[in-house]
């Protein structure tokens, strides 16, 4: 075991233990840290395997951008005193049901592949080349990307302003 | 391009749009600036210092023969084995552009001032001064053009603010229907012009006039095409200038303001006609020419016929526009082309000026036309009356007036013409409009100023009119003298005018020249030497036998006009101011003749008998056709369908709605059954979806 | 330890990932906790993205794919939390099961 298995099952089990703590913790904070850590977690597993640039993304867009807009969610809708979560004891059983079967299935799968080699290629930096897919042959969907940001803004916008012409 | 050149060319730009300023200030605030218009004059004037300007740097410094400015406004791209779609447009100057430009500007800025006073309190001034500035400006943009394309959107242009200032009382119903009759007149004209612009397009494949004549002499065009794209858009040029068939609408636009009258109906819109010949002139070929000369005298005769017998001032003096602007166009038909341009602008000149004349008298007159309520004048407005004067003997080609000058050159190329091709008809008719023309203006000179007032009432009312209106007469009178064009009150072949408008070459294949000219070109091979020599009065290059033939009629030509203008003069005296002839008995003797004259030749009734009634008996029997054959095939369509529809309707009732009912009650006996799986809640829709992942995933498993 | 980490190791991670957001999507009743669930389901995807891009011949494009993954949650998010909003203003509730409108 060298220290790149070690560092790698230090970060999996991180990111596995906070998922489970996003899925069954009753506290919605506690949820929403949990997930923090889980994508902490990812990014961690993205510099594993040499993905430099998608682990700063992960890290800026994640924890810095959808986390912290989840926070405002939790904290536009949630009153204080009503932090705990419902959970519908009736899904419970065919949901463990269903992930345990698809979990199982993709673990089997998984292991049971014969999976080409691989040669690993050293590390290179990974910006570069990705800029530069992005401007020539993904060129399309990074526009196609950059307009439905700006829709969805402007519908996200649209759609949560308080439409007091309605109410009056 | 030089300096000089580039600044020539953005002034005519600026010429060419204060005027649409001016119409853009007053149409969108005229209510709210006070005395708009004197901006509107101001702006005119100073477009006329300009023009001036530009003129005398032209013609006198500038040697090149057109200044060119042309953009591409369209590249659609070419293909292979197609040459592509193109359309270029620009403006140009040389020199009959710069002297029109003068012109339009001189007259514009005239009528402008005279309308301060004579349009004083009327409903709509500041609609009346913006529709002006937007004639101004269409007729500069006919001007400047280079091109067919630019032309004929100017062209629409003045027709459309012709129709809106004959119409500017429109409250009466003559000045309406005058001026939907002008508008539609032009507009039988204005298809020949299309027409004949499209043949030149789709043959040569541009607009611009130098493209085209460049295109005529490489060959492309040529043979009867040729000959009809000339004519067809001569057809232009017979609608806009009045020319016979299609004269009628110009003594019907005298409904409109007496300003705009001289302004458009005289001086400047009518005359684009004669420009737009003048413009196309090297593309012309002799067979197109001939016609030209045709149209051209028949038009002059019959309106000078016409003009006799006519009551109303202003309708004797819009004949009488016809009748000139016939001379004009005989002039270019006949190769005179110098000769032709030479009588436009000073016709420009006088004719304004016995428009505004007539306005004067009209003003004083308080709204009076006709002539037989008037008389005695001379007295009570001189100044009116010795400008008017003036105007007259220039119309008639007395020696020392521009008149003479313009209207000499004409015939005598008329009379070579005849000389020369055998066409005798074109010089006779051409002398004896010249009889009739001296005749009818010192009859209406008579009938206005001279003798006893016939109304009595208005004339002591009637008094000289305002500064604002006299000053213009008193400048186109002036401009009347012949100084102003060359100093030799005889002969104008050495002034600067005729000096500098020298006949274009001529593009078209030699053998649809006029042989004089094909001839020309051999000697022109002969003798390279003599080439560019501008010598004479038709404005030939080098001797041929036009000029030849010119120069041994000219004094012939020349007493012969002066004796038949002198004796036009004298006879009208004799009739209508000493009264040696019974004009009462006159006309009772030649009553089928006078009728006949008086009633315009019968063209407005020969017009509606024929085009009119015909157009109307055409769509009454569309009507008829409508009414019955289509009505008749949809009512029968609709029967024939209703009784089917009742067919298939009982069809309907039972079988298909036996079935549709019946799917309906089972999908009912399925959606109650199913409805139970539709919780509404999108986390039970996963699972089952994911379920069927699952199962789909272990069933194809096994393959 | 003789299991070398490799491909597997991540997929495994990344499948044990999506499972869980499955769960919380399906079980989970407030509709943030459920976002939070699909986040995980993203994450999990791009996981195998990124490690197919190290070990099979996917090239650099898992990447790019995943980062095109990334801007898609974040404009899901910003959608999705302006709905949440709208319908905790109209109906006082975050809980999916309760918006059920259409139903009635």
């Amino acid at each position: 075991m060298n220290w790149y298995d070690i560092t790698f099952y230090v970060f999996a089990i991180l990111t596995v233990v906070s998922a489970v703590g996003v899925v069954f913790s009753r506290n919605i904070v506690y949820a929403a840290f949990s997930l923090l850590f889980a994508f902490f977690g990812v990014a961690a597993l993205y510099v594993l395997l040499s993905a430099d640039f998608l682990a700063i993304t992960q890290i800026l867009l994640y924890v810095g951008g959808i986390l912290v807009l989840i926070v405002f969610g939790v904290m536009l809708t949630t009153r204080a005193q009503k932090v705990e979560v419902k959970r519908g004891i009736l899904s419970v059983v065919p949901a463990v049901l269903i992930a345990g079967i698809i979990a199982g299935t993709l673990v089997g799968v998984l292991t049971t592949t014969k999976w080409p080699a691989a040669n690993l290629s050293p590390y290179e930096e990974t910006a570069r080349p990705i800029g530069a897919l992005l401007m020539t042959n993904f060129v399309l969907p990074f526009e196609l990307a950059s307009i439905l940001l700006l829709v969805a803004l402007i519908g996200a916008v649209i759609i949560a302003r308080r439409e007091k012409a309605r109410r009056a | 391009m030089s300096p000089i050149d580039s600044t020539l060319i953005h002034l005519a730009f600026a010429v060419l749009l204060l005027p649409l300023a001016g119409f853009t200030l007053l149409i969108f605030f005229g209510k709210r600036i006070p005395r708009q218009d004197l901006i509107e004059t101001g702006i005119l004037f100073v477009a006329l210092a300009i023009s001036i300007y530009i003129m005398v740097q032209k013609v006198f410094f500038i040697a090149e023969p057109r200044i060119d400015f042309t953009f591409r406004w369209l590249d659609l791209g070419a293909l292979i084995g197609h040459p592509g779609f193109t359309i270029d447009l620009g403006i140009a100057i040389d020199n009959i552009t710069a002297i029109m430009l003068v012109v339009v500007t001189l007259i514009s800025s005239l009528v402008h001032l005279f309308s301060l006073a004579y349009m004083e309190g009327d409903v709509r001034y500041s609609r009346y001064y913006a529709y002006l500035g937007f004639f101004s400006f269409s007729m500069l943009g006919i001007v400047l053009s280079n091109n067919f394309l630019m032309m004929y959107a100017f062209w629409e242009l003045v027709g459309i603010s012709s129709y809106l200032l004959i119409g500017h009382w429109y409250e009466k119903k003559s000045a309406s229907d005058a001026g939907k009759k002008a508008f539609i007149v032009n507009r039988i004209g204005d298809v020949g012009f299309f027409i004949g612009i499209m043949i030149v397009f789709t043959q040569l494949h541009t607009f611009l006039f130098s493209g085209v004549f460049a295109g005529i002499a490489e060959g492309h065009l040529s043979g009867p095409l040729l000959t009809a794209a000339g004519i067809l858009i001569f057809c232009g040029a017979v609608g806009k200038s009045a020319q016979f068939p299609l004269h009628v609408w110009l003594p019907d636009a005298m409904e409109g303001p007496t300003p705009v009258s001289a302004l458009i109906h005289a001086a400047t819109m009518v005359a684009a006609g004669v420009y737009l010949i003048a413009r196309v002139f090297p593309m012309l070929t002799a067979d197109a020419l001939t016609v030209i000369a045709y149209i051209g005298a028949i038009t002059a005769f019959i309106s000078a016929t016409i003009a006799i017998a006519q009551n109303d001032i202003k309708k004797v003096l819009a004949y009488s526009t016809v009748s000139q602007l016939g001379y004009m166009v005989m002039a270019l038909g006949v190769d005179a082309y110098s000769a032709g341009f030479f009588h436009l602008v000073t016709h420009a000149a006088f004719k304004a000026g016995l428009f505004l004349g007539s306005g004067s008298v009209i003003y004083a007159m308080h709204h009076e036309q006709d002539m037989r309520q008037m008389g005695g004048l001379r007295k009570k407005m001189p100044i009116t009356y010795w400008t008017f004067v003036v105007f007259s003997l220039s119309i008639s080609g007395i020696p020392l007036t521009s008149g003479f000058l313009s209207k000499d050159s004409i015939l005598g190329g008329s009379l070579a013409y005849g000389m020369l091709t055998g066409n005798y008809l074109i010089p006779i008719i051409g002398y004896s409009v010249v009889f009739l023309t001296a005749m009818y203006m010192f009859r209406l000179i008579i009938m206005t100023f001279h003798g006893e007032p016939r109304d009595v009432h208005k004339y002591e009312h009637a008094k000289e009119s305002p500064k604002v209106m006299t000053i213009p007469l008193i400048v186109l009178a002036s401009l009347s003298i012949f100084v102003f064009y060359s100093f030799n009150p005889l002969n104008p072949e050495k002034g600067w005018f005729l000096e500098s408008v020298t006949k274009p070459e001529s593009v078209v294949p030699g053998y649809q020249k006029y042989s004089w000219d094909f001839l020309q070109v051999k000697l022109v091979e002969k003798h390279p030497g003599e080439t560019g020599v501008t010598n004479s009065g038709e404005t030939f290059v080098t001797t041929n036998a036009y000029q030849m033939e010119l120069e041994r009629i000219h004094y012939t030509g020349l007493f012969l006009s002066l004796a038949l203008a002198l004796l036009g003069i004298f006879t009208a005296f004799l009739i209508y101011d000493w009264k040696k002839i019974d004009a009462e008995k006159l006309k009772q003797r030649v009553k089928p003749i006078h009728t006949f004259l008086y009633n315009k030749w019968y063209f407005d009734e020969l017009y509606g008998a024929t085009a009119v009634a015909g157009t109307l008996l055409l769509s009454k029997s569309f009507a008829w056709f409508d009414a019955h054959v289509i009505d008749g095939i949809v009512n029968g369509a609709a029967t024939l369908i209703r009784l089917w529809s009742r067919l298939s309707g009982s069809f309907d009732h039972y079988v298909v709605d036996g079935l549709v009912n019946f799917s309906a009650w089972f999908t009912g006996l399925l959606g109650r059954g199913l409805r139970k799986v539709q919780t509404g809640r999108v986390q039970t829709y996963i699972v089952f979806a994911l379920l069927g992942v699952i199962v789909i995933f272990y069933v194809f498993k096994q393959f | 330890m003789a299991v070398h980490i490799g491909l597997t190791q991540f997929l495994v991670v990344s499948a044990i990932l999506f499972s869980l957001g499955l769960y919380g999507v399906i079980t989970r009743k407030n509709a943030i906790m459920v976002l939070m669930g699909i986040e995980l389901i993203l994450n999990a995807a791009n996981i195998n993205f990124v490690a197919f891009t190290r070990y099979g011949a996917m090239n650099i494009s898992g990447q790019v794919v995943a980062v095109f993954v990334i801007i898609l949650a974040a404009a899901e998010a910003a959608v999705l939390l302006a709905i949440v909003l709208n319908i905790f203003q109209q109906l006082n509730t975050v809980n999916v099961d309760e918006v059920d409108n259409l139903k009635n």
